[in-house]
């Protein structure tokens, strides 16, 4: 068993190396590995997986990347997550990518997979629709259909057509991946002072580019070294950050706030490693199961339609219960359609439920922590003063 | 400059009259819809199903319809910045804010009579993801009945079976007995069909019209004349025959314009000589719409194809709504509009219109609020140039936030844009430009 300073070193050089050489080696590894990149938030990566691929997460080029063509692409008021990935894309730090998916979950994104087949024509780049309406013989239908469309694109790229048996293998492995993310994160809304969030988010952005049963042993083997360890308890507030589904704050920005007298209990940011709440069925017809979780049992997020009304926003409220949390902190990419048009709602919902809150904007590249640190501490101080 | 007659001279079209009429008349159905007992519907332009509303006797109210009336009339920054001041975010869509500001203060519509709370909110989600969270916003207010139409988006270049069959499904089986439930009134296809007749007649001459700035000189402008072309089949209008009428009278008018060698109409008179021939990608500008124009006019530069024209149904590549398949040919309506095409399919679209209306270039009026045309649009400017070998050029502004309209930067844009053009065409052709 490693400590939990070796496991976290081990996955913040994996953070910071935007040449991507572990994905890069994976592939070098075996002949004809083919690597398939995803942007935020959801794909089912189950399909990438059972083809015999990669699944690549791209989660933009951080404070680190500086951006010189990707500016050149985008006006100054859209957000910055894709100027930074077309950037690694034009800069040569993506060329191991034979596919790019583009969920559905903004325009930007949207519009960036149509970028993505005009900039980059040998490399095939797919939307991914997801259904808005989550009735099984409707928008159930409809993804089974699509999913049925991204397992052919597929087989096409691999040249290896996944059988539904390989497509169980891969539910089950996914599904164990996730019981231990689960793991980790309900261990951390427990002894947060053991598992800091500038840790437990090193290790889950390390499942965006290690293969996935490569990362539930890394998972497991953090859960058990944090377990173990010995670290002060103090006497922080316990909040929940939400909105930063999409374009990813700065590793700074989450140790501010910890460093401001906060704990994370719980957050949004990379969702596609818990976005179906429980197990995905590991029997019967694999592409149905994913599309049943899909509907039922995968996570409220900006981007999903919430039919209806007297459920939106609750999941937070619920998730403020779950994880005895005692504040909000919206934490929103500047320009963030989606994250921004649903934070005045999301913050109704909690006014209603006396559960306060803050809210600020950041950019991958946000340098300057001061204010926010001196935002964050000073909502620590006013949830110690009022509970 | 251009010769034109003073502004008092410019008499108003039989059409324009017409869409005046049918414009104030729709407000009034709203305003007095509760008294009438007649429910209502609020929808968005693209993707709209004027039809099958007109099916449930619902009065229809369009919010987008609503901003931009606000931003002509120079009440929308006002209504912004309420809705800022109520924590929505200075960063999106300020069609969303101009009509949640304008909810906030005493929903007034353009007759200055409050508009009705909707009974139906019908959310259909085509080509714009803002739209759905717009609709969560307002019926978060309301609680009223939402009835969501998603589209699915056309990410490979075309609509697929199983899209147009997901599509069909919801109409049947949430969208119908949804009006059904609010309205009381029962569904019948062959009242449809019939709307649907009406709207293919009227979309023949929409076309026509569209297509007649492929002369020289265009009787048309296609962006900011276009604007009031789209008005009755982008809205409550599409499938009466008041819009048919409308088309028809406006065919005859462009008819007339074109055996007499004129060019398009400006709100201060005739056009006077065309001197340069532009494609426009992008919504205008709102709130100095007159201005904005007049820059254009003033230089003698007409639009001949816009892709604004298109958001709210895309005809000139030959769709019609069709009475034999209603159902079917509303799903194709909705996953054709423009901003439902992916990105190539945009960039083909506009190529197509530089190539086939002979003009000199493009221009982008990229908008701040609205990511769905917005981004990317660097791409399409290149993309453009490199396959035309024409000039692009890009303004930036929003549709109905004042502070977002610099009109001396927009004026030096676009003269620097036009100076490129002549350039070019003296490099091509030493004597196009004298
Ligand atoms: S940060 Fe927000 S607006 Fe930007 S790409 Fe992501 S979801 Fe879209
Ligand atoms: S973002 Fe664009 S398409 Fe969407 S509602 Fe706003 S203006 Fe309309």
């Amino acid at each position: 068993m490693s400590d939990t300073a070796a496991i976290v070193a081990q996955c913040e050089a994996m953070f910071e190396d935007l040449s991507f050489t572990g994905v890069r080696a994976w592939k070098a590894a075996v002949p004809g590995r083919k690597v398939v990149g995803f942007m935020p938030f959801y794909v089912p990566r189950e399909l990438i997986h059972a083809a015999g691929a990669l699944p690549f997460g791209i989660l933009g080029g951080g404070d680190q990347l500086e951006v010189i063509h990707g500016d050149a692409y985008y006006q100054s008021y859209i957000c910055r997550i894709p100027r930074s990935t077309i950037e690694l894309a034009v800069t040569g730090k993506l060329d191991m990518v034979d596919a790019m998916l583009f969920p559905s979950i903004c325009d930007v994104i949207r519009n960036l997979s149509g970028m993505w087949k005009i900039m980059f024509p040998k490399v095939k780049a797919r939307y991914l629709d997801v259904p808005q309406n989550f009735r099984a013989d409707i928008g159930g239908t409809f993804y089974r259909g699509e999913l049925g469309e991204l397992r052919a694109m597929l087989a096409e790229l691999t040249g290896k057509p996944a059988t539904d048996d390989d497509l169980r293998a891969s539910i089950r492995a996914y599904n164990a991946n996730r019981r231990l993310v689960r793991e980790v994160y309900a261990f951390r809304a427990a002894e947060p002072w053991k598992a800091p969030s500038s840790e437990v988010y090193l290790v889950m952005r390390a499942g965006m580019v290690l293969p996935v049963e490569t990362h539930s042993k890394l998972l497991a083997d953090y859960l058990a070294a944090a377990k173990a360890s010995d670290r002060p308890k103090r006497d922080n507030s316990r909040i929940i950050v939400s909105g930063a589904f999409c374009e990813q704050p700065p590793l700074n920005l989450i140790k501010s706030i910890e460093l401001a007298g906060c704990y994370i209990v719980d957050d949004d940011f990379m969702l596609v490693n818990r976005w179906e709440q429980s197990d995905v069925a590991e029997q019967g017809d694999p592409l149905a199961a994913l599309a049943d979780s899909y509907l039922r049992d995968s996570a409220d997020t900006a981007a999903k339609y919430e039919p209806d009304q007297a459920r939106k926003g609750r999941y937070l409220v619920e998730l403020v219960k779950k994880r005895g949390a005692e504040g909000v902190i919206f934490a929103a990419p500047s320009f963030c359609d989606p994250a921004l048009l649903e934070r005045p709602m999301l913050q109704r919902v909690l006014a209603s439920h006396d559960i306060p809150y803050i809210a600020f904007k950041y950019a991958e590249n946000s340098g300057q922590m001061q204010p926010i640190r001196e935002q964050a501490g000073t909502f620590a101080d006013s949830i110690k003063l009022w509970s | 400059m251009s010769q034109k007659p003073p502004a008092a001279d410019v008499v108003k079209e039989p059409s324009m009259l017409k869409q005046k009429e049918m414009i104030e008349a729709n407000y009034e159905r709203l305003s007095g819809a509760k008294a009438q007992g007649r429910k209502v519907a609020s929808t968005f332009v693209p993707g709209n199903l004027n039809e099958l509303i007109m099916c449930f006797d619902l009065a229809n109210n369009l919010p987008e319809i609503n901003a931009i009336q606000n931003g002509m009339r120079k009440k929308s920054g006002m209504l912004i910045m309420e809705a800022e001041k109520r924590g929505h975010s200075e960063d999106v869509c300020t069609y969303v804010k101009a009509d949640l500001g304008m909810m906030a203060k005493g929903n007034l519509g353009p007759n200055g009579k409050p508009l009705p709370e909707p009974d139906v909110l019908l959310l259909s989600y085509t080509g714009c993801f803002t739209f759905m969270k717009w609709f969560e916003l307002v019926r978060e207010q309301y609680k009223c009945e939402t009835l969501m139409l998603h589209v699915p988006y056309e990410g490979e270049g075309h609509a697929t079976k199983s899209m147009r069959d997901y599509v069909v499904k919801q109409l049947k089986e949430v969208v119908i007995p949804g009006l059904e439930k609010v309205s009381g009134v029962k569904f019948d296809i062959d009242r449809l069909r019939q709307y649907l007749r009406e709207s293919a007649k009227a979309e023949d001459d929409f076309v026509w019209v569209l297509e007649s700035a492929k002369r020289r000189p265009s009787p048309i402008d296609a962006y900011f004349g276009g604007v009031y072309y789209i008005g009755p089949i982008f809205t409550a209008f599409r499938g009466t025959p008041d819009a048919t009428e409308y088309y028809r009278l406006l065919r005859q008018e462009i008819a007339a314009r074109i055996a007499q060698g004129q060019g398009p109409i400006t709100p201060e008179g005739d056009f006077g000589q065309e001197k340069y021939r532009l494609v426009v990608e992008g919504p205008p500008n709102w709130t100095s719409f007159r201005d904005f124009w007049k820059m254009f006019h003033d230089e003698g530069a007409v639009v001949v194809a816009s892709t604004y024209t298109k958001v709210g149904g895309l005809y000139d590549l030959g769709f019609r709504h069709d009475p034999d398949h209603p159902l079917e040919s509303l799903a194709d309506y909705c996953l054709g509009c423009y901003t439902n095409r992916n990105l190539p399919s945009r960039i083909d679209l506009i190529e197509k219109y530089v190539r086939d209306y002979e003009a000199d270039g493009l221009l982008i009026n990229s908008i701040k609020s609205c990511n769905s045309f917005s981004a990317g649009q660097l791409l399409v400017l290149r993309e453009i140039e490199r396959r035309t070998g024409k000039p692009a050029a890009f303004i930036e502004t929003d549709l109905v936030d004042p502070r977002y309209f610099s009109a001396a930067n927009v004026k030096n844009r676009l003269e620097s844009y036009l100076q490129m053009i002549e350039q070019k065409r003296r490099g091509a052709s030493p004597r196009a430009a004298a």
